[in-house]
């Protein structure tokens, strides 16, 4: 991110970390996760699940701010962020 | 359980049967009424509107009568005792709901004031002739208990029958009062609150993992819930399982539909209420119900002066009908006389329970009034020839 | 497939898991709003969960009360309002939510829905609006709008739909907001703050149907429908109920446009006979939070 100058409190807020989890046999490829992450975190993998839809992938997991947007997104309860520590 | 007295207005009145059924409510407990104005039953819910505020029930006026049923249907499901109030057209109008208060398994009354059909007919006048639709109004299979009062005294009595019963077979019960019982005025006799029987709803005892909306254990009826206690359970108007979750196959609706009709066919002993006079050793039964049954009253004095030996046959629950009664009778009698104020309809019921062991002899009446007793006595001479 | 971790959805608790996969078809937006209802009720502090009952009636929306793990119930066509009405006036500490579609609430279910938004029944209700009767195949619904096709308007509709925030204001309702699927966020606002509001409040959810609106009027999939709500939706809060009709893929303005204080059907029921009848009155439900007072003068009782 191009700052104009470094903000003020840039050493004491921390950006989330989120790990992404999806319950693979659950998603019915809809595609709105992919398409409406804000950090692109996620991509449509290539394989299928046992139901012939092919599930998202976290292509960039280290990237999710874990928003929450996929958990409330996905109408199918497939996919969910925990918080995680950053490293 | 014995009934809250702040309901039941103990005493000697003079009330019409629209009042007393009223007054019956209010005496068995039920707090919550919805109901759309139609004649002749608006006199029900105008007294209990006037005397709810003082009992802690609700009234509330509905826009329709599809609501109204719904309505009733959503406030037992929290707890109270419900009943709506209406009459022919609104009853056509309350079959689909009927329908699933019977698949949800809803303890509740319909209480229908009939008057002279079909469609708009005469609104102000008497008829009898929604007694097939009480049995066979809604889609679908299904049972029904159906309950029909003579007097002002007898809606009070029987309502609270009604409720009883409702509470028992976890059903919705109709109360086919008609206009003329609704509209006259007699003396009711309200005893008090510590002489009237109710019966509470039973609700499960099982903690919440344990137990199934409609896993019936003691026989054919499940234990209810009260909503808002944490059961977090599902019901629905389409086929289900015990779970109460919607299942599409034959064999789930061969096991649900059979269940609530075997609840009330299985039962039916119990439920029947009738009352006989006379009839062993009949030549003829006379068999009547709300109005008609005293109306007949002349006219099997009458005919008993005359020598002949005549039973009479007086249904206070119409649904269950008393099949095996009168089969067993009809072997004994010459004829059954059924006089109605509707062009043979429980008439259809006898004569098919009857099978051709003993004639039926209809003595219909399109409505408006009731029978001149002279019609009901003719048909009595007819039936010993 | 490294992804095969199986912790708990957060989500688990409030549904039933054993009817998960729902019936609902990829890229159906239902499913999207009963993720951001659960959301809202996890925030919702003014009464216990248990508490909280759902009502809908039938359709794929209908299908909702299925889902959900609370006491629910899925009434017939039109009826899940009464139904509601009922559940409520019986026993006031509960917090009923009606979830259906625009078919079954507005359609058979309109005579329902304009009396207890006059009523000001205290109910939420959560209008998932998809444009077609889905569940039966694609039928025209009062708010397909004009050209669209439907199974019972092959031609194209040409019956002018209703504006639902517009129907739903001039009834009486004290809170009306409408949003799509993708805004997520502000929709879960929105149920969280219509089941804090006291009274009838009414959000329309516009989502997409890909199985029978999108891809009978060559829409695309869900995904598709997604895309255009965010490039045509348009966030107004307070805007006049008058513009919000939602003609075909053009324009849809979303937002919270109504949210204002009426007495409820309780409410006024007790200060009328308590006012009438003052101790020999005793109050029905919960006692008054500063309820608000009724804006016209009472006509004088005869």
């Amino acid at each position: 991110m191009k700052y104009w100058r470094k903000p003020l409190d840039l050493d004491q807020v921390k950006i989330p970390h989120g790990e992404v989890h999806i319950i693979v046999e659950r998603c019915k490829g809809c595609g709105f996760c992919v398409e409406y992450c804000p950090k692109e975190v996620l991509e449509l993998s290539t394989e299928f699940n046992s139901k012939g839809y092919h599930p998202p992938v976290a292509k960039r997991e280290g990237e999710c701010v874990n928003c929450d947007l996929c958990e409330r997104i996905c109408p199918e309860f497939a996919i969910f962020n925990l918080a995680v520590e950053s490293a | 359980m014995k009934a809250d007295p702040k309901g039941v207005l103990t005493g000697e009145h003079y009330l019409d049967g629209d009042h007393a059924c009223a007054e019956g409510a209010m005496a068995v407990g039920c707090r919550f009424v919805a109901g759309y104005p139609i004649t002749p039953s608006t006199e029900v819910v105008e007294r209990m509107a006037l005397r709810f505020p003082f009992i802690g029930g609700v009234f509330i006026q509905m826009e329709d009568e599809m609501a109204s049923m719904n309505a009733i249907l959503g406030g037992a499901w929290a707890g109270k005792k419900t009943m709506t109030v209406t009459s022919g057209p609104g009853f056509s109008l309350m079959m689909e709901n009927l329908g699933l208060g019977v698949m949800m398994e809803v303890p509740c009354v319909l209480v229908n004031v009939q008057r002279g059909g079909p469609s708009t007919g005469l609104p102000t006048m008497v008829g009898q002739a929604d007694m097939m639709q009480a049995r066979w109004g809604s889609h679908g299979d299904y049972e029904i208990i159906a309950l029909s009062p003579a007097s002002p005294q007898e809606a009070f009595d029987y309502v609270i029958e009604a409720f009883n019963l409702s509470e028992q077979y976890r059903v919705p019960v109709l109360f086919m009062m008609d206009e003329c019982v609704g509209h006259m005025t007699e003396k009711v006799v309200i005893p008090p609150a510590d002489q009237i029987d109710v019966l509470p709803r039973k609700i499960t005892k099982l903690p919440p993992e344990k137990y199934l909306p409609y896993r019936a254990d003691n026989g054919l009826v499940p234990d209810m819930i009260v909503a808002g206690e944490g059961y977090k359970i599902h019901t629905t108007g389409l086929t289900h399982d015990e779970r109460g979750y919607p299942v599409m196959t034959a064999e789930c609706q061969d096991v649900n539909v059979r269940r609530i009709v075997d609840k009330i066919r299985k039962n039916a002993d119990k439920i029947i209420h009738i009352e006989e006079t006379q009839t062993a050793g009949a030549e003829v039964i006379v068999m009547a119900y709300g109005i008609t049954s005293r109306v007949a009253q002349p006219a099997v004095d009458k005919a008993r002066k005359e020598g002949i030996k005549v039973g009479q046959i007086k249904l206070i629950t119409v649904w269950p009908f008393p099949e095996k009664r009168v089969a067993e009778l009809s072997r004994k009698i010459k004829a059954w006389v059924v006089p109605e104020i509707n062009l043979g309809q429980m008439s259809l019921e006898v004569e098919r329970c009857a099978g051709g062991k003993a004639r039926t002899i209809q003595v219909p009446h399109a409505g408006g009034w009731v029978h001149d007793p002279e019609d009901i006595y003719k048909a009595i001479r007819e039936a010993v020839k | 497939m490294e992804q095969t971790r199986h912790e708990d959805h957060p989500m688990e608790s409030y549904l039933r898991m054993d009817r998960i996969p729902h019936i609902w078809c990829p890229t159906c937006g239902i499913g999207t709003t009963v993720s951001c209802f659960i959301s809202a009720l996890k925030k919702y502090q003014q009464k216990p969960l248990e508490k909280v009952v759902v009502v809908s009636g039938i359709g794929c929306t209908g299908r909702v009360a299925g889902y959900i793990k609370l006491d629910s119930f899925h009434t017939t066509h039109g009826r899940a309002i009464p139904f509601a009405t009922g559940l409520k006036l019986a026993n006031p500490d509960l917090k009923v939510v009606v979830f259906s579609g625009d078919g079954d609430l507005i359609a058979i279910g309109g005579n329902h829905f304009i009396h207890a938004a006059r009523r000001n029944m205290d109910i939420t209700v959560i209008c998932i609006n998809n444009f077609i009767y889905a569940m039966t195949g694609g039928q025209v619904a009062p708010t397909t709008p004009l050209t669209a096709w439907a199974s019972t308007s092959p031609h194209g509709n040409y019956e002018q739909p209703f504006n639902l925030p517009l129907l739903a204001a001039s009834c009486g309702a004290v809170y009306v907001a409408r949003w799509t699927a993708l805004h997520i966020r502000r929709m879960s606002n929105a149920f969280l703050d219509a089941l804090n509001k006291p009274g009838f409040s009414f959000v329309e959810v516009v989502t997409p149907c890909s199985t029978l609106y999108g891809r009978r009027n060559r829409l695309g999939t869900g995904l598709d429908l997604m895309r255009f709500y965010h490039d045509n939706a348009e966030i107004r809060h307070g805007a006049d109920v008058r513009d919000l009709d939602i003609d075909f893929q053009k324009k849809i303005i979303v937002g919270k446009f109504i949210d204002r204080e009426r007495p409820t059907f309780v409410d006024n029921m007790n200060r009328r006979l308590k006012e009438k009848y003052g101790e020999k009155y005793q109050w029905y439900g919960p006692e008054p939070q500063a309820a608000p007072a009724p804006a016209k003068v009472e006509a004088k009782a005869v």
